[in-house]
């Protein structure tokens, strides 16, 4: 007997929905039939004299399960259409077929039909195992709304091209939507965006997924740090080290030394070699500014993107000083968001609070939320008051 | 019960007694004024009153449909002069009388210098519910 619960049983969901598909059902009646087969396994195993425990083989239990849910409604539709149907159930699957069905269903659910909202509320129904339910209250939606969500995605699915799915990149833009949801209600999607890179990691062997996970890794480490209990917004450079996770930022660290050993570096590796170097200082003085800059600089040279070329001043300004920061930032353009905010910091590192307190104001009243606004005018305020007094 | 919405604004409401711009306040009167507008929000909702809270950023702009009706016809940014709303409350409360209450609880949110702001707020009625006791 295995233990029943929440964590046994999702991992199941894409697996199973995959081995329906390979048996020739199609992916919206593949989700529907594996999401009445989780309410019968609770039912059976959830509660009552099996309370807890469920059977040693918990997948196959599933997929029978499922698969006479499928075919109830095959039978019934069929029955309407006065249609035969032959349904034969093949041989169980070999370990490779297993991880190649899972896979496939990660790429469903990123489909590039899909829109982001939509992959995304499908992704954690299909891949995830929540229930409709706990997807609506994470993204703060009446159920009705993302149910009707969810099934649009799959009417979508059932008329594109199934035979040019996703691939590893869309699922992981997929995932770190996820990521940076963060957590609202019930469901801590950050957390849930990390368990399902895991997964993709472990199925796929593909460095900048294990970049990804490494990078989720090492900014949920700091999260315990990153606001108050009122959820006010702690700069990185004022957060009490002793709460982050050292167990997290460890385990990412491993994650992203054996991507790098493959030598096939991209922008999500990259990105948390940086996060890496940050986790690495016990103190914010002993940031290693240097190396950082360096990995702006590699990063800057793959992608040419201006996000990259911003924080890279930050940074510059950090290891060479806020003159050097600011010489750079001047090459950014100033309409990206953050560039007031950037302007702001370095100044204020000048010594220039004038200007400083001038520009937090400027780039409070261009916050794109409440925590980061509010973070903003303190930062004004701070400077107006180091001004006058 | 009947519902209210307690709409702030950052343009557009008669002027607030202690009127100053957050960012001339010191950074611990900012701290204070977020607690307050914090236990506010948990005062409310274990009283069993709230039902919503929203904050709007200050950009956006008007839209309407041009005269064929197929392509946006934008208006935008927000004249100066515009009402422009910065967010509300939804709450669910005995009457008009309680809505009052809780809308002069949130004018004294502390301000500059720690005095209350006494900010205008607008108390809106939902249809079906009285904006009087109907004594």
């Amino acid at each position: 007997m295995v233990w029943f619960d929440e964590a046994t049983l999702r991992p199941l969901v894409p697996q199973v929905i995959g081995v329906l598909v390979r048996r020739g059902a199609d992916f919206a009646a593949a989700e529907d039939a594996v999401q009445e087969a989780l309410v019968d396994a609770w039912r059976t195993f959830g509660d009552g004299d099996g309370a807890g425990h469920a059977p040693r083989d918990l997948k196959a239990w599933l997929v029978t399960a499922a698969w006479r849910r499928f075919l109830d409604v095959v039978r019934a539709e069929s029955a309407r259409s006065r249609r035969e149907v032959a349904v034969d159930a093949e041989p169980e699957q070999g370990l490779t077929e297993a991880v190649d069905d899972t896979l496939h269903v990660f790429f469903l659910c990123a489909h590039p039909a899909l829109s982001p909202t939509s992959a995304v509320a499908l992704t954690l129904r299909a891949v995830g195992g929540l229930t409709t339910r706990q997807v609506a209250e994470a993204y703060l939606v009446p159920e009705a709304t993302m149910a009707q969500r969810i099934s649009r995605a799959k009417r979508t699915l059932s008329t594109a091209a199934l035979d040019r799915p996703g691939d590893l990149a869309t699922v992981r833009r997929v995932l770190y939507l996820v990521f940076n949801e963060g957590y609202t209600g019930d469901v801590d999607l950050a957390a849930e965006a990390i368990r399902l890179t895991r997964q993709l990691a472990t199925l796929a062997d593909d460095p900048e997924t294990s970049g990804l996970l490494a990078l989720m890794l090492l900014h949920h480490a700091r999260r315990p740090a990153r606001t108050e209990d009122d959820g006010t917004l702690v700069p990185l450079a004022e957060q009490d080290r002793s709460h982050w996770d050292t167990d997290l930022i460890a385990e990412g660290v491993a994650v992203l030394q054996a991507a790098l050993a493959k030598e096939q570096r991209g922008e999500l590796q990259l990105q948390a070699a940086i996060a890496a170097l940050h986790a690495d200082a016990r103190t914010a003085g002993e940031t290693d500014w240097r190396q950082i800059v360096a990995w702006y600089d590699e990063l800057l040279a793959l992608t040419g993107s201006p996000v990259v070329r911003l924080n890279r001043a930050v940074a510059l300004g950090e290891a060479d000083g806020a003159r050097a920061g600011l010489a750079a930032l001047a090459e950014v353009d100033p309409g990206l968001p953050r560039h007031r905010a950037a302007s702001a910091y370095l100044h204020e590192k000048d010594g220039d609070l004038a200007t400083a307190a001038r520009l937090y104001a400027e780039a409070a009243g261009l916050a794109t939320n409440v925590a980061e606004r509010t973070h903003l005018v303190r930062q004004a305020a701070r400077s107006n008051q180091g001004l006058s007094g | 019960m009947p519902k209210y919405l307690l709409l702030k604004h950052y343009r557009g409401a008669p002027t607030a007694v202690n009127d100053v711009p957050m960012d001339r306040w010191t950074p611990e009167e900012i701290d204070a004024h977020m607690r307050f507008m914090d236990d506010f929000g948990k005062r409310m909702e274990a009283s069993g009153e709230y039902v919503d809270a929203q904050a709007l950023a200050p950009d956006g702009a008007w839209v309407r449909a041009d005269d064929a009706g197929t392509a946006p016809v934008t208006d935008g940014p927000f004249a100066e002069t515009k009402d422009l709303i910065a967010g509300w409350y939804v709450i669910d409360v005995d009457g008009w009388d309680r809505a009052v209450e809780l809308a002069t609880e949130l004018s004294m949110a502390p301000g500059k210098d720690g005095r209350p702001i006494h900010e205008w707020l607008e108390v809106r009625p939902f249809y079906g519910s009285p904006t009087s006791t109907g004594d």
